[in-house]
């Protein structure tokens, strides 16, 4: 197929890309300030709570107690405090948001083979964060019993142990999923909202007029439009794998080359989709508004952030309509496990129908007319 | 070459409810500079764009340079220039780039193109004004801009719509001139006005009201047909205004 008049146009929005100083740092911005926000702010895994301690049995046995709670790195004590009021307040105000309270006869019900209480009184406000706490809690507790009725029984190993081996991640790092993640999520952004700007742009300044009465084809007009911007969409994410690589130690473990390929495949079903959405409204704020309203689901319920299999059954289905869903699945899959096209051509095959469809409907959609 | 430039049939165009143009029937001969006149809102722009395909007609037929609009407006967009009535090039591409962009968008090559800016730069007097940014032009020069634009291909039919509008007095005579000028050369220059001594410029008017083709012919001519005790020109329009507001 010759398009003669795509070069003139891919040229010109080169031009006028490198000029538009504040949308070419937006999209250079974007990407490093998301990752540096992503991968050092949003931590999943919950350390170092800040922890009061109200040890009123004062005994060696309480205070290696203690010693062993702040030793699984969960708790960070910042108090001892002298009652139970100063404890409820500190956990009221924030300062900590665990107290620990070893009560008065906890050294002698352990001499005396009885239970001995210990309460550990958790902020759960934050679900997240308290979970590591009260795991960590009744790990602390678990051991210690291990260790005295192993003693008790005469067997100091312990019968049964379940060695779990985290595989892919073996760090379990939260930037090792948050980084691939980061990619598609950008990605998106980038191609979906730059698009549907930048078409309905030359509608509102009225170029797009003057553009549509010349022989141009509607081919060679979103073609030359759209071209430059996957360019853009590339850059973008080597430059966050780049970084994720270096920075962050995401590994890099798969097939760079299949990677690119298939991230081709998204950023021409996002651009379609932008594409799409510059041909539904009639102002750049429109289109942002748009865009936005669909890339809030694509961070929600694509599995970027928070796990699909907890989602309801209709989330999960709408999420299986979002592109970005079945990128992340290849990103991690290359990134991290280093499968190929074998154990991902499933989801390689749903992106490649969503592009087609996509190009389809844009395609229909967008006419060499003013109404 | 006796065939007319422009020839419409029963031209309509609706939009909703709302008839823009309506029943037009209307013949254009080649080289001449017609003008299409009448009060906002009368039709001339949507007539415009509809022969220059940016709109297509709801009913009717019209024939541009020999070709049926509705057959094929990519035929017809290579042998028409268009001026819009809103500044529609790149400001934030410099003049130069504007030119060398249409020039290639009509499929001039490299060197051709070259040649050609060269031509329409030294016609129109842009020259200082290659390396600014089109954004930072005044009005004037923007206009001479959108016609060096519209003339890179050299095309057989000019279609302006307003073109002066937001242009002072000076720049306004210089711009008819060279109209005059491209139609000495043989093309056929279409263009709307409510300007009274633009249109006394042209060789026939149309004039428009309401979507309808009310009169056509020289000026004069014009002005006698909307009757109404108008002698000139402009004590037609403004008995065509009164009319509309009734």
């Amino acid at each position: 197929m010759m398009l003669p008049r795509f070069w003139p146009m891919f040229r010109k929005e080169f031009i006028q890309m490198r000029r538009d100083r504040l949308t070419l740092s937006i999209m250079v911005g974007i990407p490093v300030v998301q990752l540096l926000m992503f991968g050092y702010a949003i931590q999943t895994d919950v350390r170092h709570i800040p922890t009061v301690v109200l040890d009123q049995s004062r005994t060696p046995e309480s205070r290696d107690l203690v010693a062993a709670f702040q030793n699984t790195g969960n708790f960070r004590i910042v108090a001892h405090v002298d009652g139970r009021s100063a404890l409820d307040a500190a956990l009221a105000r924030g300062s900590a948001q665990a107290g620990i309270v070893v009560p008065y006869d906890y050294a002698r019900d352990l001499a005396r083979r009885r239970t001995a209480a210990v309460q550990v009184i958790v902020d759960a406000s934050d679900p997240l964060s308290s979970q590591a706490a009260i795991q960590a809690a009744a790990g602390v507790a678990q051991v210690r019993n291990l260790v005295i009725l192993g003693a008790a029984a005469g067997r100091p190993q312990p019968p049964i142990e379940a060695r779990v081996r985290p595989r892919y991640n073996p760090g379990l790092r939260s930037p090792n999923y948050i980084v691939p993640g980061l990619v598609g999520v950008i990605l998106t952004l980038t191609m979906v909202l730059v698009t549907a700007m930048a078409i309905v742009r030359e509608r509102e300044r009225g170029t797009l007029e003057q553009l549509i009465v010349t022989p141009i084809t509607r081919t060679e007009l979103m073609l030359g439009k759209i071209a430059p911007y996957v360019g853009v969409g590339l850059v973008q994410m080597s430059a966050v794998l780049l970084l994720g690589r270096f920075v962050f130690d995401v590994p890099l473990t798969g097939n760079v080359l299949l990677l690119y390929g298939v991230a081709l495949i998204f950023v021409v079903a996002s651009l379609s989709l932008g594409l799409f959405i510059s041909t539904l409204v009639r102002t750049q704020q429109q289109a942002m508004q748009v865009s936005f309203f669909f890339v809030l689901p694509n961070i929600l319920l694509s599995g970027f952030m928070f796990p699909r299999q907890a989602m309801p059954l209709v989330f999960q289905w709408l999420g299986a309509l979002l592109p970005l869903t079945h990128f992340l699945k290849v990103l991690r899959g290359i990134l991290l496990k280093g499968v190929g096209v074998p154990a991902l051509w499933p989801e390689i095959l749903v992106l490649v129908t969503f592009a087609v469809g996509l190009i389809g409907l844009a395609v229909r959609r967008f006419h060499k007319t003013l109404d | 070459m006796s065939e007319p430039a422009v020839e419409t049939r029963h031209l309509t165009r609706r939009f909703g409810s709302l008839v823009a143009v309506s029943d037009l029937t209307l013949q254009i001969e080649t080289g001449e500079v017609f003008g299409l006149l009448g009060p906002n809102g009368s039709g001339k722009t949507t007539t415009i764009r509809m022969l220059c395909g940016l709109l297509a007609p709801s009913d009717g037929t019209a024939r541009v340079a020999g070709i049926e609009v509705t057959q094929a407006p990519d035929r017809i967009k290579e042998r028409i220039g268009y001026m819009s009535q809103k500044f529609g090039l790149y400001e934030d591409l410099t003049v130069g780039e504007n030119l060398d962009f249409y020039g290639a968008i009509y499929g001039l090559p490299a060197a051709a193109r070259r040649e050609r800016i060269a031509g329409v730069v030294a016609f129109l007097g842009l020259d200082r004004r290659l390396p600014q940014l089109a954004g930072q032009l005044s009005g004037g020069w923007k206009q001479r801009l959108a016609l060096a634009c519209a003339l890179m291909h050299q095309p057989r039919l000019l279609f302006l719509d307003e073109p002066t509008a937001g242009v002072d007095p000076a720049a306004r005579r210089n711009f008819w001139r060279t109209i005059h000028t491209l139609a000495r050369e043989g093309t056929t220059v279409i263009v709307t006005t409510h300007y009274m001594d633009e249109a006394e410029q042209c060789v026939r008017l149309a004039m428009m009201s309401q979507g309808r083709l009310i009169a056509v012919g020289t000026p004069a001519e014009v002005a006698a047909q909307v009757g109404g005790g108008a002698r000139t020109l402009e004590d037609a329009f403004i008995v065509l205004q009164e009319r509309d507001e009734r």
